[in-house]
């Protein structure tokens, strides 16, 4: 949590409505994203219960396990599943062969990160059944499984689209008048950010807290629900083998939570893209692409946890996107720099020397080369210390260095970034009397952490671990 | 009689498990939960009266999953758990007996549950064998605010060369070695209110109250299955806590010497049950303990919507969490966070500092908007 977001969730108790924290919107938004409401029994870990899915608002499709112990009836469901989530996986990647990445992507919404927890579950108790063998599976249920799997690990890459937690989406673009807390309850976040008419935001919030006005968005059921309502249900199933009781129960349960996704989803589609989202989407289509293309050669689905070098050079990858992201962020959306700007790894200023024409040789260089300079009269103060590279969200891609820093004057040498003739190309270096803001933030870039090849991993880890190769055992894996 | 009766008023008090004693250590500086509990008051009646409860209460799926997964583990004569037991701590088959405390005859009653578990759990603990024993159903006891407390664990004490775990069974997965942390963490803060009552058993029987060992052996299905798996969970900082509370609620005195004379939560319930107390005046009641809001209380405490409201009325900046609060410099209401970076508010001494950032903030904001 940041002050800005601090602040802001303060001046909207005030107010009586959300406040945007974001100028733009920092995650890809699908014009056909598969929307996945699941709901899970009480007490079991991976039980599913019902779902509401689908990729048009007016057609959800419901599915139910009208007994939730009853394994066969698992499985029924996840096939049922796989026919909808593969047939819409299956759109993006019927392209014929050939080029780095599709030309698009799926993406799935959940209401909220327990949402994806349960992708996750669901994709590990299903991947590794097989459609022969004592207990037979349909065999879509383990590519299902494959896929779910997939995209709960994609999902843990900050900035990645393809599988996404609304509320944690709404978060980071609006601030409400309540706590992170009552933030994971998506009807309540939405009703302080778009409150029906005639309500206030926290009237709205309220109203959303009532599970017998507003269920909850899952996986959870609501326990009163469960004790009231599907208990006598899934009990007439059993007596009487019709499940129209515990559909039209689940109905009353996931019916609002699929009315609020797409309220959710229209709000942020109201956002402009922000600068670098293009560039994070294709990265998710070359990932999506990869996965894809590997899965219809055959591939096995992932194994079950990655060694220790694995789990490190995961780690690594993670915290690499996650600072990456934040950086883009900072760039790309004036609001998202302002943590920065008080933490001190970014200062705003004026302009107010250039020496444009100035060539030096670098250090170890041979031909003179263009090295402007610019000086800035910072009006935030400066922590970044001399010798940094720094860039300005205006032109990321140059890199200055910070040469002197004498009370708020900062002396910086422009690097790059200016082509390649003997002058700088015009625009290509900030003019006197500008306003400028210029970070401290890594880029990215695709540079790799030091750290050994999987093939190389020490003994004291392991050694190199074993590539995973699907046994009888996994594929018979109990699931009661 | 106790000074919290008349606080309680004419009601049983409501009996305590490992799950409500456990819960009082996550908001330990509340003086409003320190009153209510140790009075034993009926938390979700009195929220219910003030027409503020909120969703609590189990799911029936859940209850049921929990005992049918803990009658797997205990069948048999423990089988799976023996084990478990033996695999852990490397114990031959003939090395673990096997105990039922509850073997008492035919008086079921707490008291002489407890007084045979103290019976068993000496001779266990004198005895210097090298074998493991098992006790199933043992009855334990807990001084909770100068009240007895009961608790009959599902739990099951292990003691093996002459050091005693307290064994929790639970029915959510570890799956691929890994489980739910919230999950995980509850149950540590369950398991620790067993681990502190055996320590005063033995503290009681003149034993070495840390032949109790901090590490209990969860018990939890394995991946998708219903079958049993093991991994043992270290609760000191569970413990510790609870430990603190607990003495708390003994200075409770200081609490009430602070509340005016004739000071009652009581919901003057009717024959039937009813709360006939104004809604009203038991409002004021409640209002003049103190409480200490955070957004944790509201899955940790059946008040917190109601003093969620009492929050927000008086504009806490802490209703909107803690980490929030600090950001915002400790400020405590949103007024004043709101003067200071609006500039409409000249900061005392010690808060130039935030006031400075907020403005900067605010004008960072403004530009940026703009
Ligand atoms: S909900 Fe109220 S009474 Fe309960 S712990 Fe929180 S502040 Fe105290």
């Amino acid at each position: 949590m940041s002050v800005l977001t601090s602040l802001m969730r303060a001046r909207a108790v005030r107010r009586g409505r959300a406040l945007p924290v974001a100028t733009v919107r920092h995650l890809h938004l699908s014009p056909r994203p598969l929307v996945f409401v699941p709901l899970r029994l009480a007490g079991e870990a991976a039980a599913p219960l019902g779902a509401m899915v689908g990729a048009d608002p007016a057609d959800p499709r419901l599915l139910v396990v009208p007994q939730p112990r009853n394994r066969e009836l698992r499985f029924a469901f996840m096939a049922e599943l796989a026919e909808v989530v593969l047939t819409y996986l299956d759109g993006f990647g019927a392209e014929p062969a050939g080029g780095e990445r599709f030309a698009d992507a799926p993406q799935i919404l959940v209401p909220n990160p327990k949402g994806i927890a349960f992708i996750r579950l669901l994709g590990r108790s299903t991947r590794f059944r097989r459609p022969d063998g004592p207990y037979p599976v349909p065999p879509s249920v383990p590519r299902l499984g494959t896929w779910l799997t997939f995209l709960a690990e994609r999902g843990e890459h900050a900035g990645s689209s393809l599988l996404v937690a609304l509320t944690q989406a709404l978060g980071a673009h609006w601030a409400t008048g309540q706590s992170a807390v009552e933030d994971g309850n998506l009807a309540a976040q939405l009703g302080w950010i778009d409150p029906p008419p005639g309500l206030t935001g926290p009237e709205a919030a309220d109203a959303a807290e009532d599970p017998l006005r507003t269920p909850p968005a899952g996986p959870d059921t609501d326990p009163g629900f469960d004790r009231l309502v599907l208990e006598r249900s899934i009990a007439a199933y059993d007596e009487s083998g019709s499940p129209g009781q515990v559909r039209a129960a689940l109905r009353t349960q996931l019916e609002p939570t699929w009315a609020s996704m797409w309220q959710a989803v229209e709000l942020l589609r109201r956002l402009p893209d922000a600068g670098s989202v293009a560039g994070r989407w294709e990265r998710d289509r070359t990932a999506f692409t990869r996965e894809y293309r590997r899965l219809a050669e055959g591939g096995a689905p992932q194994g079950r946890r990655d060694g220790a070098v694995g789990a490190a050079h995961r780690l690594a990858r993670l915290e690499a996107a996650q600072q990456e992201f934040a950086a883009q962020c900072a760039f790309d959306d004036p609001l998202a720099m302002v943590e920065h700007l008080l933490s001190g790894k970014a200062f705003r200023g004026t302009v107010v020397e250039v020496d444009a024409a100035r060539r030096i040789v670098p250090p170890g260089g041979k031909r003179a080369s263009c090295r402007p300079l610019v000086v800035v009269e910072a009006a935030d103060p400066v922590l970044i210390p001399p010798g940094k590279t720094v860039r300005s969200p205006r032109r990321p891609r140059q890199r200055a260095e910070i040469l002197r820093i004498e009370g708020n004057r900062v002396t910086l040498q422009l690097l790059d970034g200016m082509g390649r003739a003997a002058v700088p190309e015009p625009g290509s270096v900030p003019e006197h009397g500008q306003s400028v803001c210029y970070a401290d933030l890594d880029l990215g870039g695709g540079r790799r952490p030091p750290l050994p090849a999987l093939e190389e991993t020490p003994w004291t880890h392991g050694g190199p671990p074993a590539e995973y190769v699907p046994t009888d055992d996994d594929a018979l894996e109990a699931w009661s | 009689m106790s000074r919290l009766d008349p606080v309680r008023g004419s009601a049983e008090p409501v009996e305590h498990n490992a799950r409500t004693i456990a819960a009082l250590a996550v908001n330990p500086g509340c003086d409003r939960r320190a009153v209510l509990d140790a009075a034993g008051v009926d938390k979700r009646k009195t929220a219910r009266h003030l027409g503020r409860s909120g969703a609590f209460g189990r799911s029936p799926f859940a209850q049921s999953r929990e005992n049918s997964f803990a009658d797997l583990v205990k069948a048999d004569g423990a089988a799976h758990l023996l084990r478990l037991l033996r695999e852990r701590f490397g114990l031959s088959l003939s090395e673990v007996a096997y105990v039922d405390v509850s073997d008492a005859g035919a008086d079921r009653r707490a008291e002489v549950r407890h007084a045979r578990t103290r019976t068993e759990l000496a001779r266990a603990a004198e005895g210097r064998e090298t074998t493991g024993t098992l006790f199933d159903n043992p009855m334990l006891k807990l001084d909770v605010a100068g009240y007895e407390v009961y608790l009959e664990p599902r739990v099951i004490a292990f003691q093996v060369r002459g050091r005693f775990h307290v064994v929790e069974i639970k029915s959510f997965p570890i799956v691929d070695d890994q489980a739910d942390a919230a999950q995980v963490s509850a149950a540590a803060r369950q398991s620790a209110v067993y681990v502190h009552a055996m320590r005063c058993v033995f503290a009681d029987l003149g034993l070495d109250p840390g032949r109790v060992s901090h590490e209990v052996l969860l018990v939890c299905p394995k991946d998708f299955a219903n079958h049993p798996t093991a991994a043992l969970i270290d609760v000191r900082p569970q413990l510790s806590v609870l430990r603190r509370q607990l003495a708390r609620l003994k200075r409770i005195d200081h609490i009430l010497d602070g509340l005016p004379a004739g000071f009652t939560l009581d919901l003057r319930p009717d024959a039937a049950g009813t709360p006939t107390r104004p809604a009203a005046e038991l409002r004021t009641a409640l209002t003049t303990v103190e409480a200490r809001y955070a957004p944790e209380c509201l899955d940790s405490c059946e008040m917190a919507f109601f003093c969620r409201d009492e929050a927000r009325a008086a504009d806490r900046v802490e209703a909107l969490g803690r980490s929030v609060r600090e950001e915002l410099g400790g400020l405590e209401s949103v007024a004043a966070v709101l003067a200071l970076a609006d500039g409409t508010a000249s900061p005392t001494d010690d808060q130039q500092e935030i006031a400075a950032r907020l403005r900067h903030v605010q004008l960072l904001y403004a530009e940026a908007v703009a």
